[in-house]
């Protein structure tokens, strides 16, 4: 059994004792995570938005596979990324297989669908209310982009939380690919698969326990912010 | 404006972020693939910093089960391999995937089981027997299942045993398919007895119900060894530094580390470099 005063002590002696080996860990989590959520996000938006205004042939098709990929099951995509990158696949030659850059790239494929996919109902639901509004001010569906997207910050910012919560919470992709490797590619999820193995179950809670405090800080702060620069911009 | 703002601090966050990786990626380092019983019984925490010590090379492990380590450095994914399981790496050797075999260090397989003990084989020292006793009263078992060191050593107990597998299998006998903990933690969870190197099972924290009930075979050895992957077939291997990780392994220093790893007063590897059979 599981004491709680364990888990409590854990918690403690990991941030007061190991505290430097900790706080690697957590940095090199929000770097890889933060990265690619970023990213995804500058790649993801417009491309959401682009596929809310534009008609082409197929776009039904994109629409539906987008939303599929949204539960892309991250150790399919971390076994594909692994072959991809493996010193004998297509990519080897770039060295990337076992490093953070390889996390960070496994990290942007499962959360960039879920940014095109969510960007792009919040953009076309959008259009549907400032379609006749930008028209008449002369703006294409292609030029409109750029407008919608600033108006819909706000709800962009939790679509753009949904990625991070995928990519927090994700281990299976980034422990293929990453390997684990203690001091470069130890994040705080695969710390915790490492730390269950070893029958270390106090430790292993106790770094959920940071893990999930760090993500509800995050969030609160988004939050926050969203919240004051709505009513800056009277959108409350 | 706002925005811009924006996208510049995120821009160069990105940047920054990327420089202190691509900084990381310029040191000197090679990459070891071994396996989960090496790591998880924490032997590297010691071996490892030693060596960067020593050399200023750092080694980066990859701890999965033999044969998938043996798979990662076939790839090209590795410099040198330190696993254990001699008929897996003589193989390795055979087609050309490994320079030579050296061997490093042993320890030894025990059984641990639940107290009830439902086969009746606590204190036995005939594995074999002990094996073919868990089968005739299929008392549960958790079998690593995952062409590992230790599950490939379990697989030729059954053997030992006169137990056809195939045949008796059924509820009883349970693949789990992972590393060496997480098969603890499953026969702790499940009462059932397991096969695990000594060296994970004196660092395992979870022991919880579970105790050696055989040990002391002769057939229970574990012999690791550690190849460097041949450059010839994989041009990106780095042959100097893998090579320098193999001989301090080897040397008397780097044995005499290996020999000190001690958790409480148990010593849970010991070295044997100089034994040309192993």
């Amino acid at each position: 059994m599981l004491q709680d005063m364990t888990i409590l002590s854990s918690v403690l002696s990991l941030l007061g004792g190991d505290g430097g080996r900790l706080l690697e860990i957590v940095l090199l989590s929000l770097g890889v995570t933060i990265t690619a959520v970023v990213c995804a996000g500058f790649v993801g938006l417009p491309l959401g938005a682009g596929l809310a205004l534009v008609r082409f042939p197929g776009r039904t098709v994109v629409i539906v596979l987008v939303n599929t990929l949204m539960g892309f099951p991250p150790v399919v995509a971390g076994l594909v990324i692994f072959l991809l990158l493996s010193r004998s696949g297509p990519l080897g030659g770039l060295g990337l297989l076992f490093t953070p850059k390889a996390m960070m790239i496994a990290q942007f494929v499962l959360v960039l669908p879920i940014v095109v996919a969510l960007s792009r109902q919040t953009i076309e639901d959008l259009w549907t209310e400032y379609r006749d509004h930008l028209t008449s001010l002369g703006a294409g569906r292609l030029g409109s982009i750029p407008t919608l997207l600033w108006d819909a910050r706000f709800s962009l910012v939790t679509t753009m939380l949904a990625g991070l919560g995928r990519a927090s919470a994700e281990v299976g992709a980034i422990l293929i690919v990453g390997g684990n490797i203690a001091g470069f590619t130890r994040t705080m999820t695969t710390s915790i698969a490492l730390e269950t193995s070893k029958g270390d179950l106090p430790l292993a809670m106790a770094l959920g326990v940071i893990l999930m405090s760090l993500t509800l800080a995050i969030n609160g702060l988004a939050y926050g912010i969203s919240r004051v620069g709505a009513r800056f911009s009277g959108k409350s | 404006m706002l925005r811009r703002t924006f996208i510049q601090a995120a821009a160069s966050a990105l940047i920054a972020v990327g420089l202190s990786w691509s900084a990381h990626a310029e040191d000197r380092f090679i990459t070891v693939a071994s396996t989960t019983s090496t790591q998880d019984s924490g032997l590297f925490n010691v071996l490892l910093p030693a060596f960067t010590a020593k050399t200023g090379i750092t080694v980066k492990v990859i701890a999965q089960g033999t044969g998938q380590a043996l798979d990662t450095a076939r790839r090209g994914d590795a410099d040198v391999v330190f696993v254990h399981a001699k008929a897996q790496e003589l193989k390795f050797l055979a087609d050309g995937f490994g320079v030579k075999r050296y061997p490093v260090m042993y320890n030894d397989f025990v059984v641990v089981g639940p107290k009830s003990d439902p086969a009746g084989i606590g204190g036995s020292k005939d594995v074999a027997a002990a094996f073919k006793a868990i089968a005739d009263k299929k008392a549960p078992f958790v079998s690593r299942g995952d062409k590992s060191g230790t599950n490939t050593a379990e697989l030729n107990l059954w053997k030992a045993a006169g137990v056809d597998l195939q045949a008796v299998r059924g509820d009883w006998y349970r693949e789990i398919g992972q590393g060496m903990g997480a098969t603890l933690n499953t026969a702790n969870a499940m009462a059932a007895y397991t096969l695990s190197d000594r060296g994970t099972w004196i660092a395992f924290a979870n022991k919880g119900d579970l105790g050696i009930v055989v040990e002391g075979d002769k057939k229970l050895f574990n012999q690791y060894g550690v190849m460097l992957v041949n450059p010839a077939k994989i041009p990106t291997v780095k042959v100097n530094d893998g090579q320098a990780f193999i001989d301090w392994l080897v040397s008397p220093e780097g044995q005499a580390v290996i020999a000190g790893y001690h958790i409480g007063d148990k010593q849970l590897f010991f070295p044997n470099a100089n034994d040309p059979n192993a």
